[in-house]
């Protein structure tokens, strides 16, 4: 039962059902050794369930995990050698920090010098010397956070799972234990499951992020991949894309295509084939619109041109260096980010880049059901404010 | 002391009512005083008594003649020793039998309200209807004898009442209850997710209930012993209905009553109220110690 090391972690149809509904559904995966892995989703939409199942904690109901040439989700969690930081820590609240290190050294049954030094060399790792003798409850929460982490590194496992280590946290502290986390990740050498619903976190720390709703895989790959890219309007909602709202293609894609958003007319780029005259889903992020100053030659809101939009703002928020910006064009109602000192009332013209300003079939094509609300502003709101939007993130942190 | 600009109209000093109030001290204490009247009138104004009682022997010769007389008189002294005898062992049982099932139980499961309910009806019941069931079902005619007697397993009938098995079993029929839902509640609270921790971390079951839920569990496994032990250690009714209150199980408190209420000396009868008390004290008190020992406080998990 030592952790054996292993080059390749695959996750083969991966699935578990909760009565009648697939928490976790066809999750193909496969981990080479040392990658940094966040899974990424709303809550609920089974990333949770998809690390329990890799831990041992959940019984799959369907597919398997193999390391290497070796089957392991018929194991149970003792014998997989995995290490987990759970979300809420699960410090053993009666023994010391040294103790609770120790825990997993003594499970399997090393000689006692051995322990000892492994203990005090993930004390050390985790700066934790001087907290030894106390108990969990006697530590601030970034301190009980780094037991946890050295209880699950201690063991030096094959793999390490993590549960939204960070949620629990202060926004300081959560970045500076971000950085502790990718450090440790690094300087052990250790494969890293990471579970989080913070885009931002996800996209700092890891080399490739699972995007995940509703129990099903909606993308995989790099954090550039899915910044740049995403896959459908779902994955932009979730990758910062603040205004995203239903339209209707005008032109034919893939490429750039003429929307019609709330009768607005605009260019944007297709991220699948559309065709003329379907619901589409366009999405923009905040920071991607422009203010210029030259204002726009008076022929009423329309950018298809020059991607040039004339509009009135509307709701000016200070968030430090720049201003988070609504403004009104038309029936369309667009959010920015500019340093800008404006008012509301204002007269401003936008530039909306359409190599930016991407479209989206507006089924999610996933086929998962969901299309997008009727009400663009409801969405505007309810999208942005709900999930963290990086204005809200930006105010956190 | 200057009189701020508003003076208090109602002639109070609001630094005293200040002072006060920082030690806690305001009109909602009044609300303690229903409670309080009730404690002193049918608690502590009746123990006073009884204890005062007990120094006062009817046949006199000093205070402590009466204690000379229960510990000097093996037939009263052996009391002592009987009452231990069943309630020990009884609370023992309760608790430790409670633990595997509320361990297995603590999850949700379908029918878990139906369970819990059958468990509390002997509460319910009271002693007197159990002691009748059990007279019925073990008896010499009884269920259980029948069956043993018919499958040949006993060539007589085995004698289960009027005898110390009889009140041992209502003990534990009416303590189980209470050591289930106590132990249940008790395990409850701690956090599942610790066991989870424990198995990622290479710790088996038996590891994971020795090394983290036992200790944890200690303190309430402590305060449930004790209350079933005081509850078993009075056991009354039972002792005369399905035992044998003239040898084997003349436990203390039948002592206490034969003194009282067909001796009518009701002194000595405080006496052994008042023993029967200071040993449930002493038991209590050994077993807090034991307790002290152990980790005592969150089990969420967090610890904050």
């Amino acid at each position: 039962m030592t952790a054996a090391p292993f080059t390749r972690l695959r996750l083969d149809g991966v699935g578990r059902r909760f009565g009648d509904t697939d928490a976790l559904a066809g999750l193909d995966l496969t981990i080479e050794q040392g990658e940094f892995i966040a899974l990424l989703g709303p809550s609920g939409c089974g990333k949770s369930t998809a690390l329990n199942c890799l831990a041992g904690l959940l019984p799959l109901t369907a597919g398997s995990i193999w390391q290497d040439e070796r089957r392991i989700d018929v194991l149970p969690p003792e014998r997989r050698g995995f290490g987990m930081v759970f979300q809420n820590y699960a410090l053993f609240p009666h023994l010391t920090v040294r103790r609770n290190i120790e825990f997993g050294l003594q499970m399997r049954r090393l000689p006692k010098p051995e322990i000892a030094r492994r203990t005090a060399a993930a004390l050390a790792l985790v700066h934790l010397e001087e907290q030894a003798g106390r108990l969990p409850g006697q530590l601030s929460g970034g301190q009980q956070q780094r037991v946890a982490i050295a209880r699950a590194v201690v063991l030096e496992p094959s793999l390490v799972l993590m549960d939204e280590p960070l949620s629990n946290l202060d926004a300081k502290l959560r970045l500076e234990m971000r950085t502790e986390i990718r450090r440790l990740h690094q300087s052990l050498g250790l494969t890293t499951v990471y579970v989080t619903h913070d885009q931002e976190e996800a996209l700092s720390m890891a080399d490739r992020l699972v995007v995940l709703r509703q129990g099903r895989v909606q993308q995989v790959g790099t954090p550039e991949d899915l910044h740049a890219r995403p896959a459908n309007w779902h994955v932009a909602d979730f990758m910062g894309f603040r205004n995203l709202l239903p339209a209707t293609a005008v032109g034919a894609g893939p490429g750039v295509v003429g929307v019609d958003v709330e009768g607005v007319r605009l260019a944007g780029t297709a991220v699948a084939a559309v065709t003329a005259g379907e619901r589409v889903a366009v999405g923009v992020r905040p920071e991607d619109l422009h203010v210029v100053d030259a204002p726009a030659p008076g022929e009423g809101p329309s950018a298809e041109g020059d991607g040039r939009l004339a509009a009135t703002v509307s709701v000016v928020e200070y968030q430090g260096r720049e201003f988070a910006v609504e403004v009104a064009a038309g029936g369309l109602r667009l959010h920015l980010r500019t340093a800008a000192r404006l008012v509301p009332g204002d007269p401003v013209t936008l530039r909306v880049p359409p190599d930016r300003l991407l479209v989206f079939p507006a089924d999610g094509g996933d086929g998962a059901g969901g299309g997008l609300p009727a009400v663009p502003a409801a969405l505007g709101e309810v999208g942005g404010d709900a999930r963290r939007s990086p204005v809200a993130t930006a105010a956190a942190t | 002391m200057s009189a701020p600009a508003a003076a208090p109209s109602r002639g109070a000093d609001p630094g005293l009512r200040h002072r006060l109030a920082e030690r806690g001290v305001d009109a909602r204490l009044l609300l303690l005083v229903p409670g309080m009247v009730f404690v002193v009138g049918l608690f502590v104004y009746p123990f006073c008594y009884g204890l005062g009682l007990s120094f006062q022997p009817a046949k006199g010769g000093g205070p402590f003649a009466d204690y000379q007389r229960f510990f000097s008189d093996a037939y009263q002294r052996d009391t002592i020793g009987k009452t231990l005898r069943l309630a020990v062992p009884a609370a023992l049982l309760n608790v430790l039998a409670s633990v595997p099932i509320a361990y297995r139980m603590r999850g949700r499961f379908r029918g878990k309200r139906l369970l819990t309910t059958a468990l509390v009806v002997p509460i319910t019941l009271g002693t007197v209807l159990t002691a009748e069931g059990l007279l019925t079902f073990l008896g010499p005619r009884g269920w259980l004898n029948r069956a043993l007697t018919g499958l040949g397993i006993v060539d007589e009938p085995v004698t289960l009442i009027q005898n110390y098995w009889g009140v041992f079993f209502s003990i534990v029929i009416s303590g189980f209850p209470f050591a289930f839902l106590l132990i249940l509640s008790y395990l409850s609270g701690i956090d599942p997710s610790l066991e989870r921790a424990a198995a990622t971390l290479g710790a088996g079951w038996w590891q994971r209930f020795r090394r983290i839920t036992l200790p944890l569990l200690a303190p309430g496994l402590a305060t449930t012993f004790c209350l079933t032990f005081v509850l078993a250690f009075s056991v009354f009714p039972s002792a005369y209905l399905v035992g044998d209150p003239t040898g084997e199980t003349r436990v203390i408190s039948i002592a206490a009553y034969e003194a009282a209420y067909q001796q009518y000396d009701y002194a000595f009868g405080s006496t052994i109220a008042v023993i029967m008390g200071a040993i449930e004290l002493a038991v209590i008190g050994l077993v807090l110690a034991w307790r002290s020992r152990f980790y005592a406080g969150t089990t969420g998990g967090k610890g904050s």
